[in-house]
């Protein structure tokens, strides 16, 4: 799973240059994953300030560790695991410190293709809707939230979900039905 | 699959999540559907699920601003040069705070005529303090560096 862009250089070859001592070289990986981590903290804490803070300290951590990452092994993959290791923690103490997630529950948005008409009716009712999903997927357990949130906004497949969380597929399916399940009941609930 | 057929509860659930999320076989898509028919509650948790699908497919993050982007390594990269920071200040503070506990003691020991008891207590409790900021420091510097993601907590 070594990427490699059109006009860039394979990640292997990157973490290589880095090992050796280049920063710009792990800059560029900075700078291909970038997006993606900050995605998969946001689908984590919920909140875009806490998933650029955790996002940028998992890319900090992985920089110090270099020397540790097997350029044979998807340098993405490594990663995730200091990224949600980072975000499961976070998680935890905002717990503890009984905080809360953005209000507005601003890190979910609707897609354009499933909006219709500028009817303000159906407008308000989507923005309940966006918000009912938001709190939903907020009071999962992290795990089932993790496993929901790769499959739903990243797209994977569930061999790629096993492979990035270190379960069986069956385990990822497992999570997913208990996650729709809380989801189903928190929507009816709501409704 | 009837309804007097013993039903394996986890492979259905399995197999409607395989169903939603499009990595079902036609014989695995068959034997859902077969379940679905012979028993009401599956057909209603089916429907449920199928809502739910509907509705989280229709949301996606939420994109921040494109500036976000334009310094996102800078940013990382004084993280990286303010923990080495922090880690030399650490050392620095620890090693000059020992000395100076050191010497506090040892004059403490010279000059004091304080009974023998609470001269002990004053050397246990500096000592100890020492120990505790070395413990706490090394935890600090071996677990980032060694251990980057294996301290795992969920509850």
């Amino acid at each position: 799973m070594d990427t490699v862009t059109p006009i860039g250089e394979s990640d292997m070859a990157l973490v290589r240059r880095a090992q050796a001592g280049d920063r710009d070289a792990f800059g560029l990986l900075v700078e291909r994953y970038m997006r993606r981590a900050y995605f998969a903290a946001l689908s984590l804490v919920g909140s875009s300030e806490d998933a650029l803070d955790l996002s940028q300290e998992a890319f900090a951590r992985a920089y110090r560790s270099r020397s540790t990452i097997d350029p044979e092994r998807p340098f993405y993959a490594w990663l995730y695991q200091i990224l949600r290791r980072l975000c499961f923690n976070f998680l935890r103490d905002r717990r503890t410190r009984r905080q809360t997630l953005e209000a507005s529950a601003s890190w979910l948005a609707e897609d354009a293709a499933h909006r219709s008409g500028p009817d303000p009716a159906e407008a308000l009712a989507r923005e309940e809707r966006r918000r009912l999903v938001a709190a939903a997927i907020e009071g999962l357990p992290a795990r089932e939230r993790e496993v929901l949130a790769l499959k739903e906004f990243e797209g994977l497949t569930y061999k790629e979900i096993a492979s990035l969380v270190g379960v069986p597929i069956g385990t990822v399916m497992s999570r997913l039905y208990t996650a729709r399940h809380r989801l189903a009941q928190a929507l009816e609930i709501q409704r | 699959m009837t309804q007097n057929d013993p039903l394996d509860r986890e492979r259905v659930q399995q197999l409607m999540m395989a169903a939603l999320d499009g990595e079902i076989s036609a014989d695995e898509k068959r034997e859902l559907d077969a379940a679905i028919a012979a028993h009401p509650d599956i057909a209603h948790e089916w429907l449920r699920f199928k809502r739910v699908k509907e509705v989280t497919t229709g949301m996606s993050l939420r994109t921040p601003p494109e500036e976000t982007w334009d310094h996102y390594w800078q940013g990382t990269y004084r993280r990286v040069e303010r923990g080495i920071a922090w880690l030399l200040v650490s050392i620095g503070a620890i090693i000059l705070g020992g000395y100076w506990a050191w010497h506090m003691v040892e004059a403490f020991f010279e000059t004091s005529d304080e009974p023998l008891g609470i001269r002990i207590a004053i050397a246990a409790l500096v000592v100890g303090g020492v120990i505790l900021a070395v413990s706490v420091a090394r935890e600090k510097i071996f677990t980032n560096r060694r251990d980057p993601y294996q301290k795992e907590v969920i509850r």
